[in-house]
Formats: structure tokens, sequence, C-alpha cells
């Protein structure tokens, strides 16, 4: 049980007045940020992301990922009482929390929330607490061409299974990887499309273009519509808390389908958002009474936000152990990493042993603190939405500007953060997705790094990347997936040349 | 059961009309935005041309790869723009209403122009006039609200920032004058 002395070390490297204060600060912000409308999980940690640059990596690490914990509890809070999902994965909360909420249940459906949040998280940091240790151990043997195989896994995957067009999801990868290319060129120091534009030197950096598409555009998105509201406002009391975790036993089977959804999909890049649908559909299905869904049954609120929240944290499981991001939060979450000169990946597990087990340590904890927090304070969060939006859309370009500047103390990063605004907000509209871009940029360097070494180590010959079991099974698969659709589609019809007359 | 009433309620006194006109089609905006792409993957195709897109002694030359994500990304361009005039039944739908759009660049040129005053004012001095502004003049807030609010606002991230976390943050004539 070396994952368990190892945890208990990390408890007490954060058992210090100072991480702790930290902690409940991340908390608080990040719910807020998780209530307020145009400001969410990814843009919410981004634009905080340089009030950490002077702490030590540890601490840093702990408020940034309390920051996204509290983002994903904020979400319920407004699908609940205003039908509003704060969030995009909050949106199969909506379908039963807000009816529970028209029935004078609001108290309720908001423990419920909170406690399967809690519940998928756990399940998920569990996974992470025994499975990470030994698939950094494992891919410490990789070399280049394994992590080039396993980047284009990821590459592939996000094209052959992702919901969007698949020409958007290309475009959207390769103007990530291309931008991440600009500036110097790592292998032979080469200036790369920089048209002689001095500011350009430094790259486009990877913060400011999330800034952009996740903050400014999402204020552009939401003065579109008619921002007035109104909602429910509930306070929680321990006899209600009590009640609904009475209930909990009877719906297990729910929450540990809804808990393997999320870990699964958060692990592959597909995301909270499709993990709290599916979680819900699937619910749904299996009900005794399907009919009852969608009219304020309890069990459709445990569902989703299990998915959910199991989701968003199985995403920092490929970064820790393969330096990976499965989510938009968790690639910026390994931004962050690079720039206290960290360097996600296997490595991380052996090198810095305090910082790895500090972090899983701090997603124990934060989780506990945050649903007492979240528990005690619902009233408060719920009376932020009385501040117009005309107050706080300023506020948040200023707070975006802010932290766009801070990252390489450039002007023109704020110019940069504006043109990224307006190019999300377009490409939002017309369906370009942004996940795609944000993984790629992060990305790109590496694993044109990893391409370039394992060309230079073999000559120049592609062959390298099958030429062993594990590399060759895992640049396979990485074709099998890129053409996962066109190989569905030749499944199928050979499925009904087999049994043709049904139907 | 009792039925709890509405008790959090916010208006919204400029919201947009539901049945504004279109002020552009979703086609429209896609083969702009698709023509755009496929510009700047061909200006960056050039340049990784330049750099040398082919294989030397060591190994692919430094415009290799990016060269061919250009191409890629051309690629992807070219059929997404196809694909726009092609269905011909998909597309035609709104993009964007007139008063949306009137919306947007209601915080869109605000925001410019908060971006450009920062250079010459520095950082906090533009959020106020943007916070103040925005407030006055789009939320229809009383003028003294949004001037405190403004003000209380930037104090406290000057605070956060330059006082309680030394991130150095683009200053004007005022701080200088005030000794910072």
């Amino acid at each position: 049980m070396e994952a368990l002395t190892l945890l208990l070390h990390g408890f007490a490297v954060l058992l210090t007045w100072k991480t702790l204060a930290l902690m409940l600060v991340g908390l608080l912000l990040g719910i807020f940020v998780g209530v307020l409308p145009g400001l969410g999980g990814p843009n919410g940690v981004a634009i905080l992301l340089p009030l950490t640059f002077t702490m030590d990596p540890t601490s840093a690490i702990v408020m940034l990922s309390c920051i996204y914990w509290g983002a994903l509890f904020g979400g319920a809070i407004t699908s609940i009482l205003f039908n509003i999902p704060g969030e995009a994965w909050s949106v199969a909360t909506t379908f039963d929390g807000y009816p529970m909420a028209q029935h004078g249940k609001a108290a309720e459906a908001l423990t419920a929330a909170f406690t399967s949040s809690f519940i998928g998280a756990l399940v998920a940091v569990l996974l992470i607490t025994f499975l990470a240790p030994s698939i950094a151990g494992f891919a410490l043997r990789f070399g280049p061409p394994e992590f080039f195989s396993v980047y284009l896994l990821t590459f592939c995957s996000f094209v052959g299974l992702g919901r969007d067009e698949k020409h958007n999801t290309i475009i959207s990868m390769a103007l990530g990887l291309l931008l991440a290319a600009v500036g110097m060129d790592t292998v032979s120091g080469q200036l790369r499309m920089t048209f002689g534009f001095e500011p350009l030197l430094r790259g486009v950096n990877f913060l400011v273009a999330v800034i952009g598409l996740f903050g400014i555009s999402e204020i552009l998105l939401t003065m579109e519509e008619r921002l007035a509201l109104r909602g429910h406002s509930a306070a929680i009391s321990l006899r209600v808390v009590l009640k609904v975790w009475k209930e909990l036993p009877r719906y297990w089977v729910t929450l540990l389908r809804s808990s393997a959804i999320g870990c699964w999909l958060g692990i592959t890049p597909g995301g909270a958002i499709a993990a709290s649908f599916m979680g819900y559909n699937l619910a749904k299905r299996f009900s005794k009474d399907p009919a009852s869904f969608g009219k304020g049954r309890i069990e459709g609120v445990f569902a989703p936000e299990t998915a959910a929240h199991a989701s968003g944290t199985a995403a920092l499981l490929p970064m820790l152990a393969l330096g990976i991001p499965g989510s938009g939060t968790a690639a910026i979450l390994l931004g962050g990493l690079m720039v206290w000169g960290l360097n996600p990946g296997p490595l991380l597990f052996v090198e810095h042993k305090d910082f790895v087990w500090g972090l899983i340590a701090s997603m124990y904890l934060g989780n506990l603190v945050g649903l007492v927090i979240v528990l005690s304070t619902v009233p408060i969060f719920a009376a932020i939405l009385r501040i117009p939006f005309a107050a706080i859309a300023p506020m948040i370009v200023v707070s975006c500007a802010i932290g766009a500047y801070a990252i390489q103390n450039a002007m023109f990063d704020i110019w940069l953060m504006l043109l990224f605004g307006v190019v999300g907000y377009a490409f939002k509209k017309i369906g370009i997705p942004l996940a795609p871009f944000t993984l790629a940029l992060v990305l790109g360097n590496r694993s044109e790094d990893a391409f370039r070494l394992s060309m230079i180590g073999a000559g120049g010959d592609l062959r390298v990347f099958w030429s062993n079991g594990l590399v060759g099974t895992i640049t396979t698969l990485a074709f099998i997936l890129l053409f996962w659709p066109l190989i569905g589609k030749v499944f199928e019809s050979a499925g009904r040349l087999w049994r043709p007359a049904k139907t | 059961m009792p039925i709890s009433e509405t008790e959090i309620v916010v208006d919204d006194p400029t919201a947009p009309a539901d049945n504004s006109p279109a002020a552009a089609t979703t086609r429209t905006v896609k083969a702009v935005v698709y023509l755009l792409l496929l510009a700047f993957a061909m200006l960056l195709g050039f340049d990784n041309w330049r750099n040398g897109m082919g294989w030397a002694k060591d190994g692919p030359q430094s415009g290799y790869v990016p060269f061919y994500l250009c191409a890629i990304l051309a690629g992807a361009s070219l059929y997404g723009l196809g694909a726009a005039f092609l269905r011909r039944q998909e597309g035609g739908d709104t993009f964007v209403t007139r008063d949306q759009l009137r919306r947007v660049m209601q915080v869109f040129f605000p925001t410019f122009l908060f971006v450009a005053l920062t250079q010459w004012l520095g950082i906090y001095v533009a959020s106020v006039l943007l916070v103040a502004g925005f407030m006055w003049m789009i939320g229809r807030i009383a003028l003294w609200k949004s001037l405190l609010t403004s003000f209380l606002f930037a104090l406290s991230m000057f605070l956060t920032f330059e006082i309680a976390f030394d991130v150095i943050m683009p200053k004007g004539p005022i701080e200088a004058a005030l000794g910072f």
C-alpha cells in the first residue's frame, strides 16, 4: 500500500494554516465563478492563475484545483434555483432540479446535487490515487515515439469520437497546433511565422488565448440573450440534509453507474458535458418509472451531477500521469504547471512527490470542505445573481485583462486576448468547437518535439511508430479512432447484410 | 405541497427584442470565417515554405510540421466553405439579429476603448471608466452608484494585485502622481 503512505504524506504537506486558508479562498472564488453567468471553470482558473505566480507550486495548485472544484459545485446552484445552467455540464441538472425547486423542494434538490457531486468526485479521486502512480510508472519507459503516439491518440480520438462536425474539429485542432508553433523553434532555434513582428517572438501564449476564447467571447454571447431572471431562494437546514442522506443508499446503482460513466468519459477526452447527459439518460432508461423524470425526481439530480463531477475530476488523471489533459480546465492547470517550471508527465511522480501527493490529498480535502461550504452558504451565492449583469460584465472584462497582462507583462497580450474573444464568439456560433483548439495549443510544442525527436532517432523512417508492440498498438488504435465514424458505418452495413429481412 | 413564490427577480431594461430582423445569416458568416481561415493558412504556409519544409540530414526542417498543418487547415476550411454553400437548406438561419448585434457591440466597443485607454492611463483608471460608464449607460444604473461601485472595484483590484500579490500592472500618470 505504497499509495496510502504517500497519500498520508500528502495530507501532512497540506495541513498547514496557510494552505488550508488558500484552499478556502479557492473554493469560495470557484463557487462564485461557477454561479456567475459569463464566467466558467476554465476561464475562472485562467484569470486567477496570475494570483498564484508568487506562490510556491504546491500552494498554487491547491488553490487552483479548489477553484475548479468550487466551479463544479457552483454550476448546480443556478441550474436548480433559476433554471439557468451556470456551466454547460449542469444543463442536465436543470431537467429535474428546477421542477423540484418549483415544488418547494429546492433545498432537497440542492443537497442532492452537492452530495452526489461529492460522491462522484470521491470515486474519481480514489481512481486517481490507485491508478495514476502505476500508469506513470508504466509511462516512464516511454521514448519520443511512444509519447508522440499517445499525443496522436488524443488528437485522433477528439476528431473521431467528437460530436461536432469533423472538418470543424480538424480546423480547430490544426489552428491550435499552428499557433503553438509560432515563435522560436525549440529544435533548430529558427524563428517561425513571426513575420518580423517582435511581440510574436515569444509565441502565442496559451493562457492569453484561453482567457480571450472563454472569457471575452462568453460575455459577448451572454449579452445576446435576455438577461432578466426569476428564481427561488433557498436555505438548507440540517434536517433536510439528513433526510436526503438517509435516502441516498436507495440510489446506489444510479450513483455507481454515473460515477463509472464520469470516470471513463473524463479520462478519455469526452468531457463532463457528455458525461452528465449520459448519466441522466441511462438513469432514465433503467428506471422503473421513466415518465416521472423531468417532473422533479431526485434521481434525475443525482445521476447527472455524479457523472459531471466524476468526469471533471477524472480528467486530471491523464494530465498527472501522462501530461495529457482530459478536459479544457485540466489543460489550463497543465499550462499552470508549466509556468511554475514543472513538467507534467510520468517524471512528476518521481521528481516532485510532495507536489503530486499534495495535489491528490487536496482533491479529497477540497471536495469535503467544498461540500460543507456550499451546503451552508447557498443563500449568499444565490443572492449574487441579484447583481445586474451590466455591473458584472465590465468587471469580468477588467479581470480578464489583468489576467492576460500578468502572464508575460505584455500589453500586446491584452490586444491578443480581445482578438481571441472575437474569434471565440464567431467559432462558437458557427459550431467550431474550442476544446480541441485549447488542447492542441497546450500540447502543440510537446507533440512536435516528440515527433521530430523520434524522426531524428530513426533517421526519418516513419516505421518507427510501429517499431515495437506498444507503440504500434497505440498508433494503430489512434488511426482506428480517427476513422471510427467510417468504421462504424461499415460494421452497420455489414450487420444489415447479415440479417436483411428484419425491419 | 407548498409552492414557494419567486423570490429573486432581476430585470433587463435593454434586452433584445425577440422579433428583431436578422443582421447576418449563418451561411454568410460561415463563408467569411472559412475564407479568412483559408487565407491565414496560406499566409502561414508560405512562411513555412520559405523556412524550409523538407528534410535535412538530421530530420525534418523547422517548417516541415507547420507546413503540413497549414495544408490540413486549408483543406478543412475549403471543405467547410463547400459544405456551407452546398447544403442550401441549412445555414440560412439567423446568425445574429440586429438587436443582438447592437448589444454585442455595446460590450465590444467599450472593451476596445478600455484596452486602448489602458495603454495611456493604466489599467486601474481605465477600469474605473469602463465599469462606471457601462453601468450608467447600458445598465441604466444611477450615476453615483455606478461611480462608487467602479471606484471600489478598481481600489480592491489595486490592493489585491499591486499590494498583496506583487503582480505589476500597466499604470498611468495618476498612479505616478500618487507615488506608485
